[in-house]
């Protein structure tokens, strides 16, 4: 019996490294991460939740986008807005996600969405593209594959 | 003779052009918005004009799928409760289409209505016209429409609910009802656009 309660504990520990502990994030932290993060290369800030389903229809390309990382010079950062941190934690750790992912956890709205893109409507999925340099680029709504990765390149490779 | 054709083509693709420009910019404040004729889930056509009483509608852009609209919808229904009768009754439509989401089919809707009692009118935007014509983007979205002389609708205020979704009791700024007080009291509407995160709306497949 104290054999099995043993294997249980550590069972459940194990299962504990192994889930994703998402951090909480407040704005004012958002927008530190956003300007640490595209210092050195193009971060793609992607706003989704698990509720949202062309969010999460759009997910795997952001992953893929991720993983082609280093080649590309881009950093992912997926900002969850879910109402309850467990379910993105629950789903990231169902669907193995690798690229990076925080919470946000903000009640008022109206307070930041314009400070990420005055032509932001609050619909989500929404995506920012922030490059070296501070020069930013925002796009609302669904991203094929093949739409995420051009706006990346022309965006990326794009002069000043 | 090809010039012709060169000038036809630039016209239509100008009123193209301009057509698409004003779909995707929908109403501002202070534009007046027009009247509609959808179907309610009593199975009626609901018009603004039939409500000829009204000094103006507190109009929702809602849904039954949403989850903010979900968490919205009891502060929906007061909001319906405390200005239906000093004027101001709220009209909720329904932008999304039905064949993309069949959790928003007429029958959900009257299912819905039925269940949390709804005081006021739920209405569907089958064509999604109205909805493009105000230019809603997101669920749920309120509108607030002003009667002024001869039934103009003049819109005084586009935006979220409050200022916490998750929790109405923690809100200490409402939006539409200050934005309301400030109609009745014949007073400057202190915030007159806000924006909340919302469900796209659930669009035909063109």
């Amino acid at each position: 019996m104290r054999q099995s309660l043993a294997i249980l504990i550590l069972l459940f520990s194990f299962h504990m490294l192994l889930a994703q502990d998402i951090p909480t994030y407040k704005f004012t932290d958002l927008e530190r991460k956003i300007s640490k993060e595209s210092a050195e290369k193009t971060l793609v800030l992607n706003f989704w939740a698990t509720w949202c389903a062309p969010c999460i229809k759009e997910l795997p390309y952001f992953e893929s986008l991720h993983q082609e990382g280093e080649d590309l010079d881009v950093k992912v950062l997926l900002v969850s807005l879910d109402m309850a941190k467990d379910k993105a934690e629950k789903f990231v750790e169902k669907k193995q996600l690798q690229s990076e992912v925080v919470y946000l956890d903000e009640v008022d709205f109206n307070a930041w969405i314009n400070k990420i893109s005055p032509d932001w409507s609050g619909a989500i999925p929404a995506t920012l593209f922030v490059k070296p340099g501070g020069k930013q680029m925002f796009y609302e709504g669904q991203f094929t594959k093949e739409e995420l990765y051009d706006k990346v390149k022309s965006f990326s490779y794009q002069n000043d | 003779m090809k010039w012709y054709y060169v000038i036809i083509s630039v016209l239509a693709l100008g009123i193209g052009l301009s057509a698409s420009i004003m779909r995707e910019s929908g109403y501002q404040v202070g534009d007046y918005a027009t009247d509609f004729s959808l179907e309610s889930v009593n199975g009626e056509m609901v018009s603004l004009a039939d409500y000829e009483e009204a000094k103006g509608f507190i109009v929702v852009f809602t849904c039954n799928t949403c989850p903010y609209a979900k968490m919205y919808e009891q502060r929906i229904i007061k909001l319906h409760k405390a200005y239906a009768e000093q004027g101001y009754p709220v009209v909720a439509i329904n932008p999304n289409c039905p064949e993309r989401s069949p959790g928003d089919s007429m029958s959900e809707m009257q299912n819905r209505s039925k269940n949390k009692n709804y005081p006021f009118a739920y209405l569907q935007d089958k064509s999604q016209e109205t909805s493009r014509t105000y230019g809603a983007t997101n669920t749920p979205q309120v509108y607030l429409l002003n009667k002024e002389e001869k039934g103009k609708l003049k819109i005084a205020y586009i935006g979220t609910i409050d200022n916490n979704y998750k929790d109405a009791t923690k809100a200490d700024v409402h939006y539409v009802q200050d934005a309301v007080d400030a109609l009745i009291a014949g007073e400057k509407i202190p915030q007159t656009k806000t924006k909340a995160i919302g469900c796209t709306i659930k669009w035909k497949m063109t």
